[in-house]
């Protein structure tokens, strides 16, 4: 190769070869940064896909079959005593008064035999609850919608047996049978049918467990994160609270409730199931979370504002009551809901508790057997009856929600309280 | 009259000797103008209020604990208790179906041996709980009155008070060491017992898990409690097929957004992350069971696998990943960030694409903390429970097909703990000894984890 070649070489940086190989590179690096859209895509769609087939599921859940039934009470012996019907024991009196022998002869009359068959076993509990909210109605013809029986409801989805569809095409058909919004969902508890269940109990046994917790974990958390970030020695019993600490927010949360078991059952063996002890559990595994967000927000606050205010004369229990802690609440709010929202679902320690029982009623303390929410959707999707996917899917919306609403709350305080200094 | 009751009224004096003292304290100001008060009059208050509150509700709780014992005991030593049955499940029925009506919780009574003991019930308890709001009203009186007492205008209250204050902060501190030593103390406890019955080699070394919760308790089949399929299903759900998911996907949305995505584009994407962190894991258990293993048996059935089942180990372990991309893609974020903007800059001034920095510049630099990121994300996954209870099978096998069902450590904690078995089989006790097993992991992953990011935090600092 001549000198001049040469020379031509060293200078020409955008020969054929060069070109091929920048070439090449440019096509790498396309594929790289679409391996990367397509990586987060991947999770986007996931995330989308899991939200439709829940809501999908769960707008069914929402919904029960119900049968229209029409009733004349004028030609019953069921009185609408207003003192009565103002008792809380309303519901045993019109039983007494033949309240669902008058709802299965109207029945038969509206629906004919095979249709009278498939009403609920709580029907007549539903009209009676609709003639208690409006008593006028014993004095005309009423259509009443009261819940099918489980086997005509899921006869009407399709599935279940095949014996009973012609008869659910032909009262649909005749607009006797129809999917109608259940407000009940939200206001009943647990039951054996799935006509018949709700996610009161479950709701009011998260509030419960979830304000023991907060009452728990939220001033232990607080507190014990004002002092490792502003009075405690830098010494090894420091070293191994923050340790324990870091740890405790690692620790599966399975094994908090084996602590829960051993423990705090052990100590008050007849509270199994309790929002107390659920609570107390859960605040456990919240407390570092809290901690470890609390003492990020301590650490934000400038030092120039403990210092002012030392130097105007305030002990150092004043600076931090009065002004460090203060400037610090929104983040230590902030971290405090987030992980309020992942006790909130958390399942596994509770089922460790004995949070799984069959609870059929709304727990009226903190001490009385109760599950949650999460334990209930768990629950329900063991069952093998049809009716509770839909039902399971519902809870898991009702679930999400107030989970959406709680980490918006945090995102909202983070936003509109929290100051770059 | 509950413990509730009490606490109210304890606080209520603690109310009275604050407006007390701080009374006292302005009077003090008062008597002597010009004079400066050693504190603020607030102090004062506190101080009191303290002196009444700190030990009235200590002895508050004590009571609630002691209070029902002493009941039951005066009620058992009165006459009408005499014909009680001796000892079982009808006498406890009995006292508190009489307890119940004497505290006016139930109506009336279902045994008629229980009607006998209403009233010496309502007695005794009329009387302790006259008793307890006796002793208590007095701790608070001496307290408040000893504490009032000492009040003068050169009184440090605010010293005194504030010691009160950093006595708080520690002891709230601590709470985190008594929780570890807890999990700890009877972890070890409940597992020793294990070990007590079975040997600690047949329970680690052994390949068969089927322990018998309704077998004899003193003669358990040691065979039968063999962990190693336990283990094994553990990692290969946990640790090898939710990483081949989860490392990649997560490792390549946080280059992504870090160094691709616009801001607008970050603005949407990374709540989406955030949300799907969010997600309770029994929604994760119920998509992975309802959704997912049909998806996955019926692409197995496509290809020709004849017997692959509804419940696979591929199915929870898909969906686990999901559920950890989150998780390793902002530790990774984290690790990418730390790496400093010069070797960056040095690297894209040298001509290098973007995506040659990533992959030679900022990912082996950033590959500690990618590493301690990725044993968290396994310590998160093998501690995982609804998941793999809700999809992954009770049948412990040991095998490496996917399709296959497969058991966990978490899955069998639940299933012994939850079943019927008493307290003292060893199929029970079991699950206390594979909780420390999965306790001893997670906490060894965790502390070389937290040390290599720690150590290499401080390499770019």
């Amino acid at each position: 190769m001549s000198e001049a070649a040469i020379h031509e070489q060293r200078l020409s940086t955008r020969g054929a070869v060069f070109e091929k190989r920048l070439r090449k590179r440019y096509a790498a690096e396309r594929r790289f940064k679409l391996a990367g859209l397509g990586a987060i895509l991947f999770s986007v769609m996931v995330l989308a896909f899991l939200l439709v087939t829940m809501t999908m599921n769960g707008i069914g859940g929402f919904q029960r079959a119900e049968l229209a039934v029409t009733v004349d009470f004028r030609e019953t012996s069921i009185s609408g005593d207003p003192t009565v019907l103002a008792l809380p024991t309303a519901i045993q009196s019109l039983e007494a008064q033949g309240l669902p022998q008058v709802i299965d002869a109207a029945a038969e009359k509206s629906l004919g035999r095979a249709g009278a068959d498939q009403l609920g076993a709580s029907a007549w509990r539903t009209a009676g609850k609709a003639i208690i909210s409006d008593p006028s109605i014993l004095t005309r013809e009423a259509v009443l919608h009261l819940p099918a029986s489980n086997r005509l409801s899921s006869a009407f989805t399709g599935d279940g047996q095949a014996e009973l569809q012609p008869l659910a095409r032909q009262l649909a058909a005749e607009g006797k049978l129809a999917k109608n919004f259940d407000p009940g969902f939200l206001a009943r508890s647990d039951a054996t049918d799935p006509q018949d269940v709700g996610i009161w109990g479950a709701l009011k046994g998260s509030i419960l467990t979830m304000l023991v917790t907060l009452a728990f974990a939220f001033p232990v958390g607080v507190l014990a994160a004002l002092y490792l970030e502003e009075y405690a020695p830098r010494n090894r019993w420091t070293d191994l609270i923050e340790v324990s600490i870091n740890n405790l927010a690692a620790v599966p949360s399975i094994i908090f409730g084996l602590l829960g078991l051993a423990v705090f059952l052990w100590i008050f063996p007849s509270y199994r199931s309790a929002p107390l002890i659920g609570g107390l559990t859960l605040a456990l595994m919240t407390m570092p979370v809290i901690v470890i967000s609390g003492r990020n927000a301590i650490k934000a606050v400038p030092p120039s504002i403990r210092d002012g205010a030392l130097a105007i004369g305030a002990s150092p229990v004043q600076v931090v009551f009065h002004h460090v802690l203060p400037l610090a609440l929104p983040g230590i709010l902030t971290g405090t809901i987030i992980g309020m929202a992942r006790a909130l679902g958390e399942t596994a320690p509770l089922l460790m508790i004995g949070m799984r029982a069959f609870v059929a009623t709304p727990p009226d303390g903190l001490t009385s057997p109760s599950t949650v929410l999460p334990v209930q959707i768990f629950l329900w999707s063991d069952e093998i009856d049809r009716g509770f996917v839909e039902r399971t899917s519902a809870a898991i919306i009702v679930l999400l929600l107030f989970l959406l609403v709680m980490n918006g709350l945090a995102i909202y305080l983070r936003n509109r309280f929290e100051k770059k200094w | 009259m509950s413990p509730a009751i009490l606490l109210l009224l304890a606080l209520g004096l603690g109310l009275a000797g604050w407006l007390a003292a701080r009374a006292r304290a302005w009077s003090f100001r008062r008597q002597a103008p010009g004079t400066r008060l050693a504190s603020l009059p607030n102090y004062y208050g506190w101080y009191v209020a303290l002196w009444i509150v700190i030990p009235s509700v200590l002895f508050v709780l004590a009571w609630g604990a002691i209070a029902p014992q002493i009941v039951n005991q005066a009620v058992l030593s009165s006459p009408a208790a005499a014909s009680l049955p001796a000892f079982g499940f009808e006498r406890q029925t009995i006292l508190s179906e009489a307890y119940a009506v004497a505290n006016g919780a139930a109506p009336g009574v279902f045994h008629t041996q229980a009607k006998a003991l209403v009233e010496p019930y309502r007695e005794v308890l009329t009387r302790t709980n006259a008793i307890g709001i006796a002793i208590t009203l007095l701790i608070a009186f001496l307290g408040g009155a000893w504490s009032f007492l000492r009040l003068r205008p050169d009184f440090m209250a605010r010293t005194r008070v504030e010691r009160v204050v950093m006595l708080t902060l520690l002891l709230a501190s601590l709470v985190a060491i008594l929780t570890t030593l807890g999990i700890f103390i009877s972890l070890v406890f409940e597992t020793t017992r294990f070990f007590g019955m079975i040997s600690p080699v047949d329970f680690l070394f052994g390949t068969h898990w089927g322990p018998d919760p309704m077998g004899n308790p003193q003669n358990p089949d040691p065979s039968r409690y063999g962990a190693i399929p336990l283990f094994w299903g553990t990692i290969y759900i946990g640790a090898i097929i939710a990483m081949i998911v989860a490392i990649p996907l997560g490792l390549m949305s946080a280059i992504y957004l870090t160094q691709y995505a616009s801001p607008s584009w970050r603005k949407w994407l990374k709540p989406a992350l955030e949300i799907l962190a969010g997600v309770p894991t029994v929604v994760y258990g119920y998509f992975a069971a309802l959704t997912v293993a049909p998806i996955v048996r019926d692409a197995a059935l496509a290809v020709g696998i004849t017997h692959a089942s509804s419940e696979s180990a591929l199915a929870a372990g898909l969906v686990m990943g999901v559920m950890i991309i989150p998780f390793v893609s902002s530790m990774a974020d984290d690790s990418i960030a730390a790496v400093p903007q010069a070797m960056r800059d040095g690297s894209l001034a040298m001509g290098a694409t973007t995506s040659e920095t990533i992959r030679r510049v900022l990912v082996p630099a950033a590959l500690p903390g990618i590493v301690a990121g990725v044993m968290l994300a396994i310590s998160r996954a093998i501690g995982e429970t609804m998941i793999v209870v809700m999809a992954a099978g009770a049948a412990a096998n040991l095998s490496a097909n996917p399709l296959e069902a497969m058991t966990t450590v978490t899955f069998q904690i639940v299933a012994m703990l939850t079943g019927e078995g008493s307290f003292d089989h060893p199929a029970t006790l079991s699950a206390f000894a594979l909780g420390f097993v999965l306790f001893m992991v997670t906490l060894g992953l965790n502390f070389i984890a937290l040390r290599v990011v720690k150590r290499f935090r401080e390499a770019y600092e």
